[in-house]
């Protein structure tokens, strides 16, 4: 469970189709520069939802985006989430491994974009769906 | 449909990268390079991606299949004017763009292209051969 | 506190405002030392002064009430503006405990509610005093990370060492903070000059961790994926082993025992001859 309380308001996006993900890259990229987040962090974030949504879109057979901005009580971060309601991960770990794809491409999707962000949880159900959601601490 | 425009410097082809590139634009930038390079005759490409604040995966694979197609195609592909955020981003990101030559500035990357014409051989010193410039005749004293 | 003590208190405040403020300035000024003019001083007492009286008269019954709202502004801004200053928070805290001796003197010794009054107006004032350092704590931390901020700039010179070569000579300890902030720095140096290579020369620095060493090694690599490279010099043997020991592989990055081997390096790989120029003999 990631400790995070939403302290602004939720904005969504449908990923339907690859204009779709360069949405999501809007959307995240502007309220990005809303925060604190330094240069550094903004791109590492935008860089993150980018795998994520195409993620979506490419695995999930598309679904919805949501960014947030969120507070521990301590700190100011933001928060994006991805859902789908494809065939879900049928073996995570293997998913999360450096190299591992299915779809032709690098495949560094998941373990890349765990390892930009400073919060990560993956939901997943074969046959169900799989969500992903992610947090970038201010520092 | 927008298209990614493509300048002929001399032999050298200059991309400027200046969208958020989707699937068909960058399909579209990939045949239009190809068909230039082989029309034009062209040895180097130069692509700018100065303009862009993030490289995901995606971007990735297609530098690496720009350079990979062109290089069959005979020319060399330099990618010039990586941001700062966007080096420090792919190294955690672990996306090491193998393959990929860079330079900072299109400058530079002209001049990279200039010395890899120069020194095609310069890749494999393992039959320890420098190069065109090996070939030439020694000086004749004349005196 | 209950609503009468406070009417009464400020009954009090309003009937003896000048032989309090006088006596309550007066104190104040001997803990100041002259850092304050006596006009400053009176006017930052006064407000203070006539909105405690009337917080009492608008029902304010702890120091956290809404009706003290203005009070506690107040107070900020007077602890603010001291530790801008220089005043340390015992003075600034002092300013306003001092009230409490200034008002007890004027107090009516013919009422029988005499001590109660006080002992509530002592309290609420205790709480002001509270708010008075917690203020001032705050503000403090604000300048000292401005000041680290400064520093941080003029500690980190980027120079250019020749076409093409810069050098970061880094001075002092590094910590996980700084060492982000350094590397960002040189990274845009290298776009901002174009200079295909950088020198980072850590000889001025005694130690380095494993979060150190790994911000270094990245930059380099972030370096080297913009189309640049960077050069270590100055790396103490002490560093080396540490590096070797936390099983760090510095694989092909280029390191130099100092700054002019990493010069030199940095010239030969850019193509550029030094030569001494041939003195003729005489014929």
């Amino acid at each position: 469970m990631i400790n995070a309380e939403p302290s602004g308001p939720a904005q969504a996006q449908q990923i339907s189709g690859d204009d779709d993900v360069v949405r999501v890259r809007q959307l995240v990229r502007a309220a990005a520069v809303a925060t604190r987040l330094s240069l550094v962090d903004q791109t590492k974030l935008v860089t993150a939802a980018s795998e994520l949504a195409r993620n979506t879109l490419v695995h999930g057979g598309g679904g919805r985006a949501e960014v947030q901005q969120v507070t521990n009580g301590r700190r100011n971060g933001l928060r994006v989430r991805f859902v789908d309601e494809g065939p879900g991960i049928p073996d995570v770990d293997r998913a999360f491994a450096d190299g591992y794809s299915t779809g032709g491409g690098l495949g560094l999707g998941l373990s890349g974009s765990r390892r930009l962000m400073d919060e990560f949880e993956l939901i997943t159900e074969v046959g169900v769906g799989t969500s992903v959601t992610a947090v970038k601490w201010e520092r | 449909m927008d298209r990614v425009p493509v300048l002929a410097l001399g032999d050298v082809l200059l991309v400027s990268i200046q969208v958020d590139l989707e699937d068909q634009l960058a399909l579209a930038l990939q045949e239009d390079l190809s068909d230039r390079i082989v029309s034009t005759g062209a040895h180097g490409v130069i692509i700018d991606i100065t303009a862009l604040d993030i490289v995901d995966s995606f971007v990735g694979r297609m530098l690496a299949t720009i350079a990979a197609v062109s290089k069959v195609l005979d020319a060399e592909t330099v990618v010039v004017g990586m941001r700062p955020a966007v080096a420090i981003t792919l190294v955690e990101l672990g996306l090491p763009l193998r393959g990929i030559r860079t330079a900072l500035n299109v400058e530079l990357g002209l001049k990279l292209l200039r010395q890899t014409r120069l020194q095609p051989f310069a890749e494999s010193p393992a039959d320890g051969r420098g190069g065109p410039a090996d070939d030439a005749p020694a000086a004749l004293d004349v005196s | 506190m209950d609503a009468e003590t406070g009417a009464r208190l400020a009954a009090v405040m309003v009937a003896r405002r000048d032989a309090v403020l006088e006596k309550w300035t007066g104190a104040v000024r001997e803990t100041m030392r002259g850092r304050l003019t006596k006009t400053e001083l009176t006017r930052q007492l006064e407000d203070i002064y006539d909105a405690l009286a009337a917080a009492f008269g608008a029902g304010a019954l702890t120091a956290e009430s809404p009706a003290a709202a203005d009070l506690l502004g107040l107070i900020a801004d007077l602890s603010r503006l001291r530790a801008r200053h220089g005043f340390t928070a015992t003075e600034t805290a002092v300013s306003v405990f001092a009230l409490k001796d200034a008002l007890l003197d004027e107090l009516d010794d013919s009422n029988a509610t005499r001590l109660h009054d006080f002992v509530e107006f002592s309290l609420f004032v205790d709480k002001l005093g509270l708010h008075t350092f917690e203020t001032y704590v705050n503000a403090r931390d604000a300048v000292i990370t401005e000041q680290s901020e400064q520093l941080l700039e003029l500690s980190t010179p980027v120079v250019k060492l020749w076409d093409g070569v810069v050098a970061v000579p880094l001075i002092g300890t590094l910590d996980s903070a700084r060492s982000q902030v350094v590397m960002e720095r040189l990274l845009q140096m290298l776009v901002d000059t174009g200079s295909p290579f950088a020198i980072l020369d850590i000889t001025g620095v005694p130690a380095v961790d494993t979060q150190v060493a790994q911000h270094i090694l990245k930059t380099v690599m972030a370096a080297q994926l913009m189309g640049a490279q960077c050069i270590i010099s100055g790396i103490r043997p002490q560093i080396a082993q540490t590096i070797v020991s936390l099983g760090i592989e510095f694989g092909e990055i280029v390191t130099k025992a100092n700054l002019s081997d990493a010069l030199q390096y940095a010239l030969r790989s850019s193509g550029v001859e030094i030569a001494r120029p041939v003195t003729r003999s005489a014929l």
